[in-house]
C-alpha cells in the first residue's frame, strides 16, 4: 500500500484491504451510485457537464485545464463515433499515482470514464495504460472484465439504452505518449509523436473522431464530484482549485509515498506527512510538480500551498503533484544532468529545437559536471532554452528547458563553483551517503 | 513464425479496436511476438505488420520508436533500472552500480552466460519505491537494496 496518509480524503477512502479493487468492494464503498444515479434518472448530459464545470475539477495530469470546460468542447450534436480516453501513461518523473489508482481504486476510473462517455456523447473509450506497469494493466482488465459481467459497460448499460465499450491499451515505454495526441497517434498504431493543434482532440482526435481524453485521476474523482455535489468538491479544496489532490512524493523524505490532500494544503504538512527530510537533514530544493516543472529553492517552497495557483505564482507548476524532495546532500549539476538526459533520451525527433537542442543541453550540462566546463556555458544554456522554447509542435521542448533555466537561476552559485573548479561543492561521499542505498550515515 | 496461442492473442488485442483499424493492435502484437521470440528480428516485425496489414516499415517504425522492445537478442533475463532523478536521490544509481559490478557487465551487455542483460530504464512511475528493477518487462521489483538484489539475482533461473 503505497498511499501513505491523507486529509479529508475522497479518492482514497476504504482502500486499505486486499480486494479493495475489486467491483465488489467499490459498490460496498458506494461505488456506482452516481452513474446508476444519472443513467436511472436520465440526467440530460448537458447537466453532467455543467456539475463537473462547477466544481473546478482541474486536470490532474499536468496542465490543470478545468476538466467541465474541457468537456463542454465536444461536438454533442455530430452524429458520429467519438471517443473518450484515459491517459494513463504515467511516466513523469516523481508521479506515481495513477499506479496507485489503477492498482487500488481502478473502478472508479471505469466509472468516471462511462459517465464522461455519457457526457460527452462517445460510445467507445480506451485507457491508455504506461508500458513498465504490466501487472497493474492486468488488473485493469480484471476490473473491466467485472464491470462488463455487471453490465456496466457494454451495450445498453443497465438497462438506460446507453451503450458504452472500455477498453485497455498497453504502452510500451515512451514518455512522449503522455501528451495527449502522440498517445492518440500511439493507439492509432503508429509512433507515439505528436501532433499539430488546432485541430484539438475535441474536433479530431482519435481516428479523427471528437475525442475526450482526461488524466486517470481526474476520470477518478468525477464519480465523487457527482456524489457530494459540485460545490462540497470545490469546498473540499480552495477556490479555483477544486477537490483533493494526490500528491506523490519521492526523493529525500522519511515515507516517500502517495498523500491525498486538500488542494491549498502547505507543503510544509505535505512534508511533515511523509515524514519530513531523511536523516533531519536540511531541505535544499523541491520539483513540486514532477520533472517538467522549475525547481523551487528550500526557502521559497516552504511558503506555498500546495494548488495550481500558489505554486505559480512562486513560479513553477503544481503539474501532476509529483514532489521531489532534495535535501543538502544533492549536487544540483547532477541533479540536473540527469534531468537533461532524460529529456534527450525521450524527445520524440519530430521537431529540430527539441531534438537537438535537447542533446545540446545535455552535453552541455555533462561537460560542466565532468569538470569540462567553460566560462560562458551558462550563457549558452540559457540560449539553447530560449531557441527551444515556443518553436515545438508540443510541450517537451519546454520542459526540458524549464529545469535547465530554474536550476542555473537558482542554483548558479553551484553551477559556476562547478566550472571553475572542474568539481562538486557537495563532496561526492556526501552525495552517496544522501541516497541511503548504502546505509551509510551523515 | 508465430504459434497459434500468440495469433490468438494477437487477434483478442484486434477485437479491441473497431473494424478497420488492425493496426491498433500493433503494439500489442509486437510484445506478443516478443514474449514469445525473446526479441524481435526483422523477420517477426515483418509478419507482425503484414497480419495487421500494415507496411512493413510502419511496423518496424513502432518496435523501433518504443524503448521496451528489444531489437536485439538479450539475455535469458533482462533486467532495467530506473537510474531517473527521484530514484537517483533514493539509490537508483546505486543500485545500477552494484548490479554492474555484481554481474561484471555495463548498461546494454549481457552475462557471458548468457543468463542476464542490464538495461538503464527512464521513468517507471514508481518514484516512491526507489530504487526500481523491471525483470523482463513485466515484473516490477520495488525498493531494491542490496539484500533485495542479491535474492533476486539467485531467484531468477
Amino acid at each position: 500500500m503505497a498511499i501513505l496518509g491523507s486529509i479529508n480524503p475522497l479518492l482514497t477512502v476504504g482502500l486499505d484491504g486486499d480486494n479493495a479493487w475489486r467491483l465488489a468492494d467499490y459498490v460496498k464503498r458506494g461505488g456506482y451510485t452516481a452513474l446508476r444515479g444519472i443513467l436511472a434518472e436520465k440526467v440530460p448530459p448537458g447537466v453532467v457537464v455543467d456539475k463537473v464545470k462547477k466544481s473546478v475539477l482541474r486536470g490532474r495530469g499536468g496542465a490543470g485545464f478545468p476538466t467541465g470546460l474541457k468537456w463542454s468542447f465536444m461536438p454533442n450534436y455530430l452524429p458520429v463515433e467519438k471517443y473518450v480516453v484515459c491517459n494513463s501513461d504515467e511516466g513523469e518523473p516523481g508521479t506515481f499515482k495513477d499506479r496507485d489508482i489503477l492498482r487500488f481504486n481502478p473502478h472508479a476510473v471505469i466509472e468516471g470514464m462511462v459517465i464522461a462517455g455519457y457526457a460527452v456523447g462517445a460510445s467507445r473509450g480506451y485507457n491508455y495504460i504506461h508500458g513498465e506497469i504490466w501487472e497493474v494493466y492486468k488488473r485493469f482488465e480484471e476490473a473491466l472484465d467485472e464491470a462488463r459481467a455487471a453490465g456496466l459497460i457494454g451495450k445498453d448499460i443497465q438497462g438506460s439504452g446507453f451503450d458504452f465499450e472500455l477498453f485497455a491499451h498497453h504502452g510500451y515505454g515512451a514518455y512522449i505518449c503522455g501528451e495527449e495526441s502522440a498517445l492518440l497517434n500511439s493507439i492509432e498504431g503508429k509512433k507515439g509523436q505528436p501532433r499539430f493543434k488546432p485541430p484539438f482532440p475535441a474536433s479530431f482526435g482519435l481516428y479523427g473522431k471528437p475525442t475526450t481524453i482526461n488524466n486517470t485521476e481526474t476520470f477518478a474523482s468525477v464519480p465523487f464530484v457527482l456524489n457530494i455535489g459540485p460545490e462540497a468538491y470545490l469546498e473540499a479544496g480552495k477556490p479555483n482549485n477544486g477537490g483533493t489532490k494526490l500528491f506523490s512524493v519521492s526523493g529525500h523524505v522519511n515515507r516517500p509515498g502517495n498523500y491525498e490532500v486538500p488542494l491549498g494544503t502547505p507543503f510544509s504538512t505535505l512534508l511533515e506527512m511523509a515524514g519530513g527530510v531523511r536523516g533531519g537533514r536540511q531541505l535544499k530544493a523541491c520539483i513540486p510538480g514532477g520533472s517538467s516543472a522549475p525547481v523551487l529553492p528550500a526557502q521559497v517552497v516552504m511558503d506555498c500551498t500546495m494548488d495550481y495557483d500558489s505554486i505559480s505564482k512562486a513560479g513553477s507548476m503544481l503539474g501532476s503533484g509529483a514532489v521531489i524532495v532534495m535535501d543538502e546532500t544533492t549536487c544540483m549539476v547532477k541533479a540536473l544532468e540527469r534531468l537533461s538526459y532524460f529529456y534527450y533520451e525521450e524527445s520524440c525527433g519530430q521537431c529540430t529545437p527539441c531534438r537537438e537542442g535537447t542533446n545540446w543541453l545535455y552535453q552541455i550540462i555533462h561537460r560542466i559536471e565532468h569538470g569540462l566546463g567553460r566560462p560562458d556555458d551558462l550563457d549558452l544554456l540559457r540560449s539553447v532554452t530560449t531557441n527551444i522554447m515556443g518553436r515545438t509542435i508540443c510541450a517537451l521542448g519546454d520542459a526540458a528547458s524549464m529545469p535547465v533555466q530554474s536550476f542555473i537561476k537558482h542554483f548558479q552559485d553551484e553551477f559556476a563553483y562547478h566550472i571553475e573548479h572542474k568539481k562538486c561543492l557537495v563532496p561526492p561521499e556526501i552525495q552517496r551517503a544522501g541516497s541511503g542505498f548504502f546505509k551509510a550515515t551523515f | 513464425m508465430l504459434s497459434t496461442e500468440s495469433l490468438q492473442k494477437i487477434d483478442r488485442e484486434i477485437a479491441k479496436y473497431p473494424p478497420g483499424q488492425r493496426q491498433s493492435a500493433v503494439m500489442a502484437a509486437l510484445a506478443i511476438a516478443q514474449e514469445e521470440l525473446g526479441w524481435l528480428p526483422s523477420e517477426a516485425i515483418e509478419f507482425v505488420g503484414n497480419y495487421l496489414e500494415m507496411t512493413p516499415i510502419a511496423a518496424y517504425e513502432v518496435a523501433n520508436f518504443y524503448n521496451m522492445y528489444n531489437l536485439k537478442p538479450v539475455g535469458k533475463h533482462k533486467l532495467t533500472v530506473c537510474t531517473n532523478l527521484p530514484c537517483m536521490l533514493s539509490g537508483g544509481v546505486d543500485a545500477a552500480e552494484y548490479l554492474k559490478s555484481k554481474l561484471g557487465i555495463e548498461f546494454n551487455e549481457t552475462t557471458p552466460d548468457g543468463k542476464f542483460t542490464l538495461k538503464e530504464g527512464e521513468c517507471m512511475g514508481a518514484c516512491g519505491d526507489a530504487p526500481v528493477m523491471l525483470v523482463d518487462n513485466h515484473r516490477m521489483c520495488c525498493c531494491m537494496q542490496p539484500e533485495q538484489i542479491d535474492k533476486l539475482l539467485s531467484e531468477l533461473e
